[in-house]
């Protein structure tokens, strides 16, 4: 029993994360097979998946490893046009529409992964300001990329070209991406089953990754990198596992992201994007795992829910975040919050105790 | 102790998000119990519901905001002829894709029977794809891009499509005489201008016209636009085509102006309303011509009224998104009339009646005469070249 206790106690913050999320799956799952939940609600869901490990993917890279990176939403976006080409080439191979969402949500991933190596490569030799201005650009670079490509599938196979005329598809071919207006016409595979599927492999990967020998090197790296280096970390690597770890997750949630909608285009994947799931990471807690997921869901339903204000729904949603922002960092808050805690952790304590006699 | 606060704050911040569920359902919710029969399109006694979305609130909130007036206004004239009864909701999309979804289900919670939006393509892309799978007829004023209307049969256009505009576009200056060098600015990220850029370059080269500069830009980098305009001025371009929305077009103008630059601009319907763009002196436009479906100081009766009885209302002059807007208001009126829609009917149900109506009638509106639709969703109507003089639009035969 007191190992079982102990076990409780030292993974306590793990076990609520996954917790939360397999409770919160649930209930949503069972409020949307009773019919309870109205469209919108139901049509939050998967791109609520996709904001929660690109949210908490984002958290690996700012909170723990602590380079402030800007260019997030570019490694979604490669992972979401991965992920619609991919599916799109399967279709007719795999008859299975989860099967194919999978192996668009891998190449999704691993796209995305060689993206963050190719990024990572000279972004990674820089420090603060300078790195959070490249991987910005370098965010940009892919977004125009995208925008700028055209890929399109006939009988003798893939063909990528820079302009619609470029392309010469050969009869019965079919155009999946085209340059600036992006993939139209995408068969949509993504289910909230998968996006929760993906939150807990993102959180086995994550949670698992900063417990470990890794994390605590690229912890250590974070703190101090001149102590780290002292006794023998190498700095570079580590920084690059997180990002490319990072890069890769973004990758999948992408995947998701790009075939829950029937059209997607590169200008989704821009700045704006990068900053918004930057946004959910800083109010849900530097390094806090899962305080990302819970602000990622909160800070999405939010304006959606504010919808009833029309024209004023993003002057207020602006104005929310700011009071978040203030209230959680007031040193009075956090006074009273304290005084709160320590009397629910004296209750606690007693309790203990008195179980224990 | 710290892990058990973060616990209760959680669990406080989930709370809130189910309360957050909560009330954006109840709307929905409230609407249904009102009803007789639960189907998932009921309308309130005796009104058809009318969903449109659009960007209301970013940069292109001026067309977005255009589109919601001119559904404003016509269906309010509508309703006051005392026949079919209509109930509007414009929801904001953003212009994007995903918000256009959330805006979607929105209209639809509250039992949206016919679509009458998205303002801009990518949105609407998406949009036609949800109408389609569900079987809601949709008839987009602004969305002009040829994709959309791929979605499905039930997707129909009022505008031109971005193709039609890149060939009427080709057409005119050759056919015209327009120019001999011919210059083109668009930006590579926007696809109502790619799409109208890809055709025009297709079609100069079948009627034979000389492009001999083709500078891009993208939504990105458009602080400045010298260098794309410095680039025709060195080609020799005296005609410079700009399929380009009305801010960007006035920096280029201005931008020319600077460096003694007078080529003709020829533009596409998104230099609509360049007139009315704020910072830019309307002199500067003098001598450009663009295709537009509509002309505010046309001298036909119908548009005068329309022009006056919008300035009055909303206090600004009506581009042509309004125009678009007033005029499906009106087919939709016009096909819901003939087929003998009523307020009782599915979504489904009408979105049948409409899509026979649509492709058998012809309807005479702001943009055109004898517009009739053809199976996939085109318009057919017959493009309209203006050019700019003395700070009004004078039809160019």
């Amino acid at each position: 029993m007191n190992k079982i206790k102990q076990y409780f106690k030292t993974h306590s913050y793990n076990i609520a994360t996954y917790g939360i999320v397999i409770i919160a799956y649930v209930v949503m799952q069972y409020l949307s097979n009773a019919d309870m939940l109205s469209r919108s609600v139901n049509g939050y869901l998967v791109p609520i998946c996709a904001y929660i490990v690109l949210a908490v993917s984002l958290n690996l890279v700012v909170g723990i490893s602590g380079e402030l990176s800007l260019g997030h939403a570019g490694f979604m976006g490669v992972g979401a046009f991965a992920g619609i080409v991919t599916a799109a080439c399967l279709q007719g191979v795999v008859d299975s529409d989860f099967g194919r969402l999978m192996a668009a949500l891998l190449v999704g991933g691993v796209v995305a992964g060689i993206a963050g190596v190719i990024v990572g490569v000279p972004v990674l030799r820089l420090r603060g300001d300078y790195l959070a201005i490249v991987t910005l650009a370098f965010g940009e670079i892919l977004k125009n990329i995208i925008g700028n490509l055209y890929i399109g599938k006939d009988e003798t196979g893939i063909r990528v070209a820079l302009s619609q005329a470029e392309l010469h598809l050969g009869a019965g071919g079919k155009v999946i991406l085209s340059g600036a207006l992006g993939a139209t016409g995408v068969q949509k595979l993504s289910t909230f089953f998968a996006g929760f599927l993906l939150i807990l492999f993102t959180l086995f990967v994550v949670l698992n990754l900063i417990n470990s020998k890794e994390g605590r090197a690229i912890k250590a790296v974070r703190d101090n990198r001149i102590a780290a280096e002292s006794v023998g970390i190498n700095v570079t690597a580590f920084r690059m596992k997180a990002f490319v770890v990072s890069a890769f997750l973004a990758g999948m949630a992408g995947a998701l992201y790009g075939l829950n909608y029937s059209a997607v285009s590169a200008s989704k994947f821009g700045f704006n994007t990068s900053i918004d799931i930057l946004v959910f990471v800083v109010l849900g807690g530097m390094g806090n795992i899962l305080g990302s997921v819970i602000s990622a869901t909160v800070l999405y339903v939010l304006p959606e829910a504010m919808r009833g204000l029309a024209d004023y729904r993003m002057i207020l949603y602006a104005v929310v975040l700011i009071l978040v922002m203030l209230f959680t960092w007031s040193p009075k808050v956090k006074e009273i919050m304290s005084v709160v805690t320590a009397k629910l952790g004296g209750i606690f304590k007693k309790k203990e105790v008195g179980t224990n006699e | 102790m710290k892990k058990l606060f973060a616990l209760l704050m959680a669990a406080l911040m989930v709370v809130t998000m189910f309360a957050g569920c909560g009330s954006a359902e109840t709307p929905a919710t409230d609407a249904a119990g009102g009803e007789a029969p639960a189907t998932d399109a009921a309308p309130t006694a005796g009104t058809i519901k009318i969903g449109s979305s659009g960007p209301l609130t970013n940069d292109y909130a001026v067309y977005g905001k255009a589109v919601e007036y001119g559904l404003t206004l016509a269906f309010e004239e509508i309703n006051a002829l005392g026949g079919l009864q209509f109930e509007l909701r414009v929801e904001d999309d953003e212009a994007d894709a995903e918000m256009a979804v959330n805006a979607y289900n929105t209209l639809m919670d509250w039992g949206m029977q016919i679509m009458a939006g998205p303002t801009t393509s990518g949105s609407a892309a998406a949009a036609a794809a949800e109408c389609a799978a569900d079987g809601v007829f949709m008839l987009t004023p602004s969305a002009s891009d040829a994709a959309v209307i791929t979605a499905g049969d039930n997707v129909f256009q009022i505008c031109f499509t971005d193709p039609n505009q890149g060939v009427g576009s080709a057409d005119f200056i050759s056919s015209h005489n327009l120019a001999t060098k011919v210059g083109v600015i668009y930006d590579s990220s926007n696809p109502y201008s790619v799409g109208i850029y890809t055709k025009f370059m297709e079609q100069a080269a079948v009627v034979g016209l000389e492009v001999v500069a083709e500078e891009a830009f993208t939504a990105d980098n458009k602080a400045d636009l010298s260098t794309q305009v410095t680039k025709c001025q060195e080609a020799g371009c005296d005609l410079v085509f700009l399929p380009i929305y009305a801010a960007e077009a006035a920096q280029v103008l201005t931008c020319a102006d600077k460096i003694d630059y007078n080529p003709a601009f020829f533009g596409c319907d998104g230099l609509d309303g360049i007139l009315a763009t704020e910072g830019f002196d309307p002199a500067l436009a003098e001598g450009v011509m663009l295709l537009t479906p509509f002309d505010a100081s046309s001298s036909d009766p119908q548009t005068q009224e329309f022009v006056a009885n919008y300035t009055a209302k909303f206090g600004l002059e009506p581009n042509q998104f309004a125009a678009d807007a007033y005029d499906v208001a009106y087919a939709i009126y016009q096909a819901c009339t003939a087929a003998g829609v009523t307020a009782d009917m599915s979504a489904e149900e009408i979105c049948e009646t409409m899509i026979a109506q649509f492709t058998s009638m012809s309807f005479d509106g702001l943009t055109g005469d004898g517009m009739t639709w053809a199976a996939d969703g085109a318009v057919s109507k017959l493009p309209m070249a203006v050019k700019i003089e003395n700070g009004v639009y004078v039809g160019v035969e």
